[in-house]
């Protein structure tokens, strides 16, 4: 069994490959325009959510709906209808900035992991909808809880090295800021991914260069990030990630580098708070909510393309 | 009282390498990953057996827990093996959100606990780990008490879905479980039936309660020696029933009187069955380079203080 078709098909882009198994065969046909219209309705969902709950993470949700957006409905080979923790011939995804989960339940939500309509009880009493993501309350879609950063990529290589040992060619994606780079074990994983050649892994980084207390390069400066992990032993690859047709070609090129002995890392430039003017570029809104004023001022600016929750 | 004469002398990290290589070979999912102590923790014969499912991850406990737990969303079954200082209290966060919060079905396998580890110093002989491990919700804690034993619950631990830790030791001990003697998690043994009072041990402990409980019925006190081998989920049922029997009791155990099976059992009767209780651990300090014997003695874990401790809650009766 083997991936390529997946490789083979990526440059063009559209129609999207089929998944390899009839039962798994639920992500529909796609095209850059329709993912943008999503991307805008994801970004409304971020932005409702947080100032629903008066709390969240609006900042790097918002950076990484691109990216979400084109892996959730274009690229992973997954059955959002049939949700299963094993996940077994399917693509996997782990994010282990946890704080995003706005932004991850509401891709979750419109691949039909669960009603939409379930995204208003974000961060309220009984919601599956944790601060943080968690299998704890049986949300589907989530296999592993996050929050407590850099250990996602631990279980992503956990998770990729149980797909060689069951013989399943599927992949094994995962999200990380760019400032849980600055925790030990990130690299920890990084030494243990090359060393045992993870190449079913596609790990990438939210670089942003924002983190809660200011710039990255004033809080701990994270150095040639580029060199530092091609060093650890990974194909390293840049990519903006904030233009739908440059993440699709992105994650693409990404899927074409796996199977050859490295795992890859995606480096993927983005802006905090992007698609929100007053948002964008700054760590301030790293972790606060809008209030009324500010979620009119935001949602004037993402046109409603699939219908609000 | 019920004797029970010494088999042999055995480290119980041996019967964990056996039980470990005896899973292996009957469920094709359990997979074994090691932090650069394959040899101390007797995994080299499941790592010689099945190399495609042996984990070498080098020192890096951290990302080993995270591993572990990822490979259980692909159904795997893994068994992490470190000394117990590394495989708790330097890996505390990693296990509560990974595995414990996240539910995983991680075998967290655990050596060397205790003062007798002993020459190597209080760096590594963790006295904190059990109760780190009870603390978190859905973990089951267990500490067996010889080779054959732990043999036992490794293998018991295979078929339990959900996290567990398994703690046990670095020297040779009396080996005293027959072979033939279930063992089931969550319920504790009645190893010696007695009237007077109750001696709840687990460990390398329970080997020192035995004893005592022989030197005790030479001054004619029948102690009930009771092996709660599992500390979470706590058997209370066996706990109750003895404690209503004898009326006072004494805990034993390599650990910190703080967190460990003493509280556990102090717990449960404050709520249920208040009585005199003593506690036999360490109290409130660390250990030091030495042999385990003169540890054991020095920081009051040895059979005379099992004695005292039985003769002076029995004063308090």
């Amino acid at each position: 069994m083997e991936p390529g078709y997946l490789r083979a098909t990526f440059h063009s882009c559209l129609p999207v490959p089929p998944m390899n198994s009839p039962e798994t065969e639920t992500t529909k046909s796609t095209s850059i325009e329709e993912l943008k219209s999503m991307a805008s309705q994801v970004r409304r969902d971020i932005v409702r959510m947080v100032h629903g709950a008066q709390s969240g993470h609006p900042g790097g949700s918002l950076g990484c709906t691109d990216f979400l957006t084109a892996l959730y409905f274009h690229v992973l080979r997954h059955d959002p209808a049939n949700f299963t923790m094993d996940g077994i011939g399917e693509d996997l995804f782990f994010l282990s900035n946890g704080h995003i989960s706005p932004v991850f339940y509401s891709v979750l939500a419109r691949n039909g992991y669960f009603p939409i309509e379930e995204l208003k009880t974000f961060r309220r009493i009984n919601s599956r909808l944790q601060g943080h993501p968690t299998t704890h309350e049986g949300l589907p879609g989530v296999r592993m809880a996050s929050g407590s950063l850099g250990q996602g990529l631990s279980v992503g290589v956990g998770a990729a090295l149980a797909k060689k040992l069951n013989g399943d060619p599927t992949l094994v994606f995962t999200l990380h800021g760019d400032g849980e780079l600055q925790e030990g074990q990130i690299w920890e994983a990084a030494i243990a991914a090359a060393g045992k050649k993870v190449d079913n892994l596609i790990s990438t980084v939210d670089w942003n260069g924002r983190q809660i207390d200011g710039d990255v390069d004033d809080v701990m400066p994270l150095g040639d990030l580029h060199a530092k992990w091609a060093a650890f032993g990974w194909d390293v690859m840049e990519m903006q990630g904030n233009d739908m047709a440059q993440v699709l070609d992105g994650l693409g090129k990404a899927i074409g580098r796996t199977g050859k002995g490295k795992p890859v890392m995606i480096l993927m430039r983005t802006e905090m708070g992007s698609g929100v003017d007053f948002m964008v570029g700054s760590h301030e809104w790293h972790g606060i909510a809008p209030n009324d004023a500010q979620l009119a001022q935001a949602l004037k600016q993402l046109p409603e393309t699939i219908g609000d929750y | 009282m019920t004797s029970y004469p010494v088999l042999d002398k055995k480290d119980t990290r041996s019967g964990f390498g056996a039980g470990l290589l005896e899973v292996g070979r009957n469920d094709d999912r359990v997979v074994a990953l090691c932090a650069d102590l394959t040899g101390s923790l007797k995994m080299d014969a499941f790592a010689k057996e099945f190399p495609d499912r042996f984990f070498q991850v080098g020192i890096a406990e951290a990302n080993m827990m995270g591993m572990a737990a990822g490979m259980t969303v692909g159904g795997l079954i893994p068994f992490t093996g470190t000394f117990a200082n590394f495989s708790t209290g330097r890996v505390y966060d990693q296990i509560r959100q990974s595995i414990a919060y996240a539910g995983k079905n991680v075998k967290i396998c655990a050596s060397h606990a205790g003062l007798t580890l002993g020459e190597d110093g209080a760096t590594h002989q963790i006295l904190e780990d059990i109760g780190l491990m009870k603390m978190l919700p859905g973990m089951t804690v267990i500490v067996p008490c010889d080779f054959n034993q732990t043999k036992q619950a490794t293998i018991a631990i295979a078929d339990h879905d959900g996290p567990v830790y398994l703690r046990f030791g670095r020297p040779k001990w009396p080996v005293f479980i027959p072979e033939g003697m279930p063992f089931e998690i969550g319920k504790a043994q009645v190893l010696s039936n007695g009237m007077d009072v109750s001696i709840y041990a687990c460990g390398h402990l329970v080997w020192k309660a035995l004893q005592a409980a022989e030197l005790l019925e030479k001054q004619g006190i029948h102690a009930e020696v009771v092996n709660v081998h599992t500390i979470k989920p706590l058997d209370t049922a066996a706990v109750l029933a003895s404690a209503r029997k004898t009326g006072c009791v004494v805990t034993c155990e390599e650990h910190q009187r703080n967190g460990g099976l003493g509280d556990s059992i102090a717990q449960l009767l404050a709520r249920e069955l208040p009585m005199p209780m003593e506690f036999v651990a360490v109290n409130d300090s660390f250990g030091e380079s030495r042999t385990p014997h003169q540890l054991l003695a020095k920081y009051g874990l040895d059979t005379p203080d099992v004695v005292a401790a039985a003769l002076k809650v029995l004063k308090r009766k």
